[in-house]
């Protein structure tokens, strides 16, 4: 009998703590075996930012370390520029990086710092609790948004993957979602190759992915899924905003 | 090696270099700008690398990452640069990663103002960022000192794991003085087996900022002051000057003491018996320096409205012994108002 799918050896054989039905662990499927099929195990820093994926040094099979809210682009930079062999990756969500971490985030890209950032968009703050985030769509409830968000009120929700491609440093961007089979599929074609943009040295690379998360939405798993496939995704249009490379020429 | 006329900011440069440190990071104020732009010039011809960061949160959180990806690297800045880093001084005082930073002290609060000031003694001795931490902080009073401390700041940071500030101020970054670089002791430097470098075939390296169990974190905290310990034992250090048959005595650092101490020739002069305590370290302060029940009263100069008299206090152990006499927001304090404050408290002693 042969082997069709097993572990990837870049996730650690541990629990995690996510809810039901949350994308994290697809993304962190995806994110380790892309490591592992490059061949980067051995050779991979993964920075964690402040929010549900604090802990997700410790369910990678790579080095690790937990970075300040929002400043995760600028400790990968420190790590970057001592150890320009390796592959330095952030992990961030929408609140750390596009409320508290944006200036670090563009400058990292701007700056063309060669890093890849994965970036969770759920629209939402999970590990504190359901409040607001930059993302959060027009008329979406939150904690801090009890009637929906009301941008005449909270201002609109901000397209980071569009915002980051009109970067010179950004040289690979997509968006992408983990709300369907064929979706997963490509999303883990997108992280790859931008960690291929990362390992040719051309610059940053940065993959936004639309996530589910059903405890802060008030939804279960399946409808979660189906919130990314009829709200998020038309607000958040799926696609390479961005890309340098040979083939994207 | 033979003396060089170097003006402090270039001379921390230099020092640093010295010293192995390969990377900076780091945003532009004044007075401490020759800092980053020396740097900028100097690293990447060693195979380092400078970063301008878009701002002091930005820069510190990239020396963290450096620090703990096992490189020498520092920053620099001035008071409210370093107001801005407190967020990453509590990160890498948890992580325990070594990294060292020189403050160019300016005056505050706020934006404050670009004169030379002592007005982060209680930001970074006491500590600005959150939770139980310490940073060993070195006071130099010259340039030759600077030199010497910010060489030392990267041994010490690595022999034990800890942030390491050298706190100058705005007179001593800009004033030019005849410089040698000599090594400093040799001292045990662990090896940085916990750094991020890739597995490399060996264990997986994490390096932590979260404690979700209050016990954990606590019994971390505990192991954080078990360090500290060792470190108040052995890097307490000060300069006493005309103390042997002093009955009066001038507590300052830095720039200060510079004017104390020829305060204190002019007094003798006159007859007075009175000396000088420095610290020159500020943490680990130099408590049992102050501990000298024949001292009449300890005159505490400084450059802001007193902000090391509580130590001073706690040092000699009375605080109706303790007098503070000191400008703000970037006076410099004379020759004279010290010689004349100091007459004033001592009366007729001589």
């Amino acid at each position: 009998m042969s082997v069709v799918f097993e572990r990837s050896k870049g996730l650690a054989d541990v629990k995690t703590h996510y809810c039901p039905g949350c994308s994290h662990g697809i993304v962190h499927r995806l994110l380790a075996e892309s490591v592992e099929e490059m061949g980067k195990l051995e050779d991979t820093i993964c920075i964690s930012p402040v929010g549900c994926a604090v802990l997700a040094l410790d369910y990678f099979e790579f080095d690790g370390i937990q970075a300040a809210h929002g400043r995760a682009p600028a400790t990968a930079t420190g790590i970057k520029r001592v150890h320009p062999d390796k592959t330095v990756i952030t992990y961030q969500g929408d609140g750390d990086l596009a409320s508290i971490g944006m200036c670090e985030i563009v400058h990292a890209a701007a700056r063309g710092e060669k890093i890849t950032t994965i970036f969770i968009n759920n629209g939402i703050y999970g590990m504190t609790g359901g409040q607001m985030a930059p993302t959060t769509l027009p008329g979406m409830k939150a904690t801090t948004a009890q009637l929906g968000r009301e941008v005449s009120l909270n201002g609109y929700p901000i397209r980071v993957a569009e915002l980051i491609a009109t970067l010179d440093g950004a040289k690979y961007v997509e968006r992408v979602a983990v709300d369907s089979p064929a979706d997963v599929i490509k999303a883990k074609a997108a992280i790859k190759k931008a960690l291929e943009v990362q390992e040719a040295g051309l610059g940053f690379s940065f993959v936004e992915v639309l996530c589910a998360c059903p405890t802060n939405w008030g939804k279960t798993p399946v409808d979660a899924l189906k919130f990314v496939k009829d709200e998020m995704i038309p607000y958040y249009p799926l696609g390479v905003k961005k890309d340098t490379t040979k083939e994207g020429q | 090696m033979a003396k060089v006329l170097l003006k402090g900011n270039e001379a921390v440069v230099r020092a640093a270099i010295e010293a192995g440190c390969k990377y900076f990071f780091g945003y532009p104020i004044t007075p401490q700008n020759e800092i980053p732009e020396y740097f900028s010039k100097e690293l990447p011809k060693i195979g380092g690398a400078f970063v301008q960061g878009e701002s002091e949160v930005a820069s510190i959180n990239m020396l963290y990452g450096a620090a703990a990806a096992g490189a020498r690297a520092m920053t620099s800045s001035s008071s409210p640069g370093i107001a801005l880093m407190q967020e990453g001084i509590g990160y890498i005082s948890k992580a325990e990663v070594p990294a060292v930073i020189v403050n160019m002290m300016r005056g505050g609060p706020g934006l404050g103002g670009i004169q030379p000031s002592q007005s982060d003694y209680n930001m970074c001795v006491k500590g600005g960022s959150n939770g139980d931490y310490r940073n060993v902080v070195l006071a130099p009073g010259n340039v030759q000192e600077l030199v010497d401390m910010v060489q030392e700041a990267f041994d010490i940071a690595d022999q034990y794991g800890i942030l390491c500030i050298v706190l100058a101020d705005g007179l001593i970054g800009q004033m030019m003085e005849p410089v040698e670089l000599r090594k400093p002791k040799e001292r045990p430097i662990p090896a940085k087996d916990w750094a991020l470098t890739g597995r490399n075939g060996g264990k997986t390296h994490r390096v932590y900022n979260l404690k979700l169990q209050a016990p954990d974190l606590e019994q971390d905290n505990f192991d954080l002051f078990k360090k500290y310990a060792v470190i108040e034992k052995n890097e307490k250090r000060h300069e006493d000057y005309m103390m042997e048959d002093a009955e009066f005595a001038f507590a300052s650092y830095g720039t200060a003491s510079r004017v104390v101490r020829t305060a204190v020739d002019r007094l003798r002069e006159e007859g007075y018996k009175i000396g000088l305590i420095r610290p020159q370290t500020l943490w680990p302060f130099p408590y049992e320096a102050f501990d000298r029940p024949q001292i009449k009263k300890f005159l505490d100069i400084e450059l802001n409205m007193g902000q090391m008299v509580d130590d001073v206090v706690l040092g000699c152990g009375d605080k109706e012994k303790v007098e503070f006499f000191g400008h703000t927001g970037g006076v410099l304090i004379t020759v004279d108002e010290v010689c004349d404050f100091a007459k004033k408290i001592m009366g007729g002693a001589k």
